[in-house]
């Protein structure tokens, strides 16, 4: 069984490992897959139309089978591999281990964001930036420059006192957890810790950078956290709701997969802790 | 034009923040959404706009929700040196572009200038990307 980890917790070589199976994911184009897919539900999730990906309950079953795939895809590669996770709330510094040469690399330059060190800095060869929407081909970021501070504990402890899953009208205009996990509204959590990374994972292509699956399997593990806080509060809506994925509805790309089948995580993976 | 109307107001109202000492950030914002939502709400699109922005032309316009654009069905279009952004407008009237996803602005135009501001003079690529 997968047990994801905190990031801050990896031994040197489970690091090196992880950096391995990306890497080898970049070369042969199954990485590029993964950033063409999410930019395309960014840009086609409307709040006034069909929303799939984001900005609705699906948010967080989709991202949840998003992560999946690629977690299968490093495991792929090395059947050693999970998917981290970052607690921004915690490690919210530049100088956490997390932007570390020897793990994902830091903040990028002042003159153009290039990230220069880390094994994904342009120099290495290893990381070029394909699927894109500027002409810029390296990874970059300004890490607290977007925002100057990330999500702290007590934020992330009010979202997930909320009782209610998601209520209408199921988009970034909507009250309870999912949109204020995803930060449309409120104190604002996972889009904050977009911005606050800057480069490409502010921008529709944010997968370019490795980071977006430690941030989002942290996004994940708090939806974890919320169930098991509200035993008797669940996904919603149920069924009959035009434009939105209901709980028995499938869900793109996929087509075969319902947000009723991703509920429940300990059939895929388990956490090292869910106590915090 | 409503929109010359909101930024005489809000360059009025930075300058009084400023002359009583204070930080002219927040204010700017706080009364920046609000008043995008009033102008905004009630139909339809925002003005149309024109303008260079650092040294960048930028224009944003209705659209007729046809071509390349059904992809968010927004009904306006930005463009930055004619090259189109994908912009999209939030319930809350807020936009946001592809470039600047998960920040909300309170207008189209904002959206453009903060596009300005991330592409660093690179050059914006047509959507859908490659």
């Amino acid at each position: 069984m997968t047990v994801r980890k905190n990031q801050a917790d990896l031994t040197a070589d489970e690091k090196r490992r992880f950096v391995g199976a990306v890497l080898a994911l970049k070369r042969d184009g199954r990485y590029d897959e993964f950033v063409r897919t999410h930019n395309g539900f960014i840009m086609s999730d409307t709040d006034t139309g069909e929303r799939t990906g984001h900005r609705s309950p699906s948010f967080l079953p989709w991202h949840r089978r998003f992560l999946l795939d690629f977690e299968r895809a490093l495991q792929s590669v090395d059947p050693s591999v999970a998917l981290p996770y970052w607690d921004w709330s915690t490690d919210r510094t530049v100088r956490a281990s997390l932007w570390a040469p020897d793990f994902l690399g830091g903040t990028g330059r002042a003159s153009d964001g290039r990230v220069t060190d880390g094994p994904f800095a342009a120099a290495t060869g290893d990381w070029p930036i394909s699927v894109r929407v500027d002409g810029r081909t390296f990874l970059r970021r300004s890490l607290g420059a977007g925002v100057r501070e990330l999500p702290t504990r007590a934020e992330v402890e009010s979202v997930l006192s909320m009782t209610a899953y998601d209520a209408m009208p199921y988009n970034s205009a909507s009250d309870g957890f999912r949109n204020h996990l995803e930060g449309w509204r409120g104190v604002n959590l996972h889009n904050r810790v977009h911005v606050w990374v800057g480069g490409q994972m502010g921008t529709g292509v944010s997968p370019n950078d490795p980071v977006f699956w430690l941030h989002h399997a942290y996004v994940d593990k708090l939806w974890a956290r919320w169930q098991r806080g509200h035993p008797d509060a669940g996904y919603v809506p149920a069924g009959g709701t035009p434009d939105v994925v209901d709980l028995n509805e499938t869900m793109k790309p996929w087509n075969d997969v319902r947000p009723a089948d991703l509920l429940d995580h300990t059939r895929f993976y388990t956490f090292d802790t869910l106590d915090r | 034009m409503p929109e010359l109307t909101r930024r005489r107001a809000l360059t009025t109202a930075a300058g009084l923040t400023t002359a009583a000492g204070l930080t002219t950030a927040a204010p700017a914002a706080a009364l920046a959404a609000p008043a995008a939502r009033a102008a905004e709400h009630h139909h339809g699109a925002p003005e149309p706009f024109d303008e260079v922005y650092k040294g960048r032309r930028i224009q944003g316009r209705p659209s007729d929700g046809g071509g390349a654009h059904h992809e968010h069905g927004g009904g306006y279009a930005v463009f930055v040196d004619g090259v189109e952004l994908h912009v999209m407008r939030n319930a809350d009237g807020t936009w946001i572009s592809v470039v600047s996803h998960y920040a909300p602005v309170p207008t189209p135009r904002a959206a453009a200038r903060a596009a300005v501001d991330e592409l660093r003079g690179a050059t914006l690529l047509p959507f859908p990307a490659n």
